[in-house]
């Protein structure tokens, strides 16, 4: 081997991810990420209403599992997302460089998702006593009520960042017990394929997070109307596609959130009331025996 | 009864290539079904439907449930197919009958020491005859696997014919539990001899042993059914059980059947899939069709 010859260099293929696999899109379409030069990123999956179709299934079958485990051990997976994504940081801040941030911006965000995934491992098995409470009643019951995860939630990321939106909008939506479909920014997805691998590798079951990359105007209807999804993440500031969401959602009265005004990169870009956004209230009453006319008393 | 001279020789059974079946099944399933296609076919596998129960939890109440849900099917999609059958227990076949009344439901009702066949051929005809005078239109029997597997093919042959004979009026299914018979030769061979025995169905499993129905057995025996009626004339019918769960499998079978024993049996007469949740996800299939957005199971009654 002649050592003056250059090394063709080994890219990766951006692919999907659904159920804990990495197919490609099942329509078989692509689109060309560019950056501000105009340079060409990668070939990326132009995801399309099967895919989603087909991540609703991995998420819905993922539910149970994720929902009924300890509320600690998500904690711990959450953590251990963070020690994954603190072991690859140098590829995700090639990656922001690559799309156009300066190496300070990448570091910095690449640093403050590490930093909200810790955040949100410590709320999960927290926020529920914080939103619990055991309720005042007149008659002989045990009246409490409690935070429960909503289902299966369908989030489009922020599409102006390519790691924080994607990291902030995901990590309260599982750590809450939540499965998710998760559409990436169209502009900037390298990240959240990349993402994905990181999830892959860090004890989260397949089919909790479910990451496409796609158009948003393609796809936003299925996200919106699809029956088996139970809350709708929208995170632009576009009126019409809200409305249209909003209208969509009342088919099977999904929850809507909608984060258009949430300045991710601030403090007020994590709270554990992003937890509670997708969480349901249940109340429920137990009957007690009221001993010798005392009063109930907690 | 069938008359001696009829009966082949069972050691001449075609063998099957394994790696030739296989690619020829997997053919089936890239067939591109347009929407007015796949709407006809939905509905007509809805049709091909024995919907079954077959627990050893099975309660009078889940029976009675079952039937109910075989009549109404989806209320909120008005023109829906009924299924073909309800297939129980024995123990259950006069509930199920009574349940049914005249909707034009046939009760099916396994027996023969189902699931295991591991019963004296006494016990079996009794089963096989309490089943039809409780009404059971047509008996699902086993096959003696065990006898099959040493090579007593006469023992197996006798079996079905005396259970044939215990059926009376009652269309008979002999279900030859593939899963546990290893090759497509064995498959071929308990096709043939069953058929030659006198069975009106040969169906693959029980739905109690992994794998059961798999599109390149079904193959193997849609082939022998061709066989069969090439040289007698006589159209025996087919029956896939266990593991057909989603729409497009379905659809796919429906291929398969329509291009190897054509039309003349793509009707529940000729076919049916032996299945507990396939309709569901029929039902949510064409739901979509209908309003054009996927569908929950939330919405679906459950049995």
């Amino acid at each position: 081997m002649a050592t003056t010859e250059k090394r063709l260099e080994v890219l990766k293929t951006y692919k999907i991810y659904i159920g804990g696999q990495f197919p490609r899109t099942e329509s078989g379409r692509y689109y060309v990420a560019t950056n501000s030069k105009k340079e060409n990123l990668a070939n990326v999956c132009l995801g399309s209403r099967k895919d989603f179709r087909d991540a609703v299934v991995a998420a819905r079958n993922a539910f149970g599992g994720w929902s009924g485990r300890a509320a600690f051990n998500r904690g711990q997976i959450l953590y251990r997302i963070a020690e994954m994504l603190e072991g690859r940081k140098t590829q995700f801040i090639d990656e922001l460089i690559k799309q156009d941030a300066t190496r300070t911006q990448a570091e910095n965000e690449v640093n403050l998702c590490i930093d909200r995934l810790i955040y949100y491992s410590g709320w999960c098995d927290k926020f529920q006593q914080l939103f619990s409470s055991v309720n005042p009643v007149a008659s002989s019951h045990f009246n409490f009520s409690v935070p429960e995860p909503t289902g299966v939630v369908a989030a489009i990321a922020p599409q102006g960042d390519s790691l924080l939106g994607l990291v902030s909008v995901i990590a309260p939506i599982i750590a809450g017990g939540n499965t998710c479909i998760v559409l990436a920014s169209a502009t900037k997805p390298l990240c959240a394929v990349t993402f994905a691998e990181v999830l892959n590798s860090s004890d989260l079951p397949g089919g909790v997070v479910n990451i496409l990359t796609g158009k948003v105007a393609e796809l936003v209807t299925f996200f919106a109307d699809h029956m088996d999804v139970n809350a709708t993440v929208f995170c632009e500031a576009d009126t019409a596609t809200q409305k249209m969401i909003k209208e969509k959602s009342a088919l099977n009265v999904k929850r809507v959130v909608l984060y258009d005004k949430v300045k991710w990169a601030t403090a007020a870009g994590q709270s554990p009331y992003f937890i509670m956004d997708l969480q349901e209230i249940k109340t429920t009453w137990h009957p007690i025996e009221n001993i010798g006319g005392a009063k109930a008393g907690y | 009864m069938i008359a001696t001279k009829t009966i082949p020789d069972f050691s001449l059974s075609p063998h099957i290539d394994q790696v030739g079946i296989e690619e020829r099944a997997s053919r089936f399933t890239k067939r591109s079904i347009k929407n007015e296609t796949k709407l006809h076919g939905l509905m007509l596998a809805l049709n091909m439907i024995d919907l079954t129960t077959l627990e050893g939890k099975d309660t009078e109440g889940k029976v009675k449930q079952l039937c109910y849900k075989a009549q109404h099917l989806h209320d909120a999609y008005p023109g829906l197919p009924t299924v073909a059958a309800i297939c129980v227990y024995p123990s259950m076949v006069k509930t199920a009958k009574a349940a049914l009344g005249n909707s034009g439901i046939k009760v099916a009702s396994v027996a023969t020491a189902f699931p295991s066949g591991q019963a004296p051929r006494d016990i079996k005809i009794r089963d096989t005859k309490y089943a039809v005078q409780n009404g059971a239109d047509e008996v699902d029997m086993v096959i003696s696997r065990g006898k099959f597997l040493e090579g007593e093919y006469n023992f197996v042959f006798d079996e079905i014919a005396a259970i044939k004979e215990a059926c009376g009026e009652a269309r008979l299914k002999v279900i030859l539990e593939t899963g546990e018979l290893v090759t497509y030769d064995k498959v071929r061979k308990a096709s043939d001899i069953a058929m030659y025995a006198g069975a009106d169905f040969i169906k693959t499993s029980t739905g109690k042993i992994s794998p059961a129905a798999t599109m390149p057995v079904t193959l193997v025996m849609l082939e022998a059914i061709r066989d069969f009626y090439y040289k007698t004339g006589k159209k025996i019918a087919m029956k896939p059980a266990g593991g057909i769960s989603k729409s497009k499998l379905a659809l796919h079978y429906l291929v398969m059947l329509n291009e190897t024993l054509g039309e003349g049996w793509m009707n529940n007469e000729w076919f049916r899939f032996g299945a507990s949740s396939l309709a569901n996800d029929i039902l949510m299939q064409l739901m979509k069709q209908k309003t054009g957005v996927y569908q929950s199971a939330n919405y679906f009654s459950i049995d």
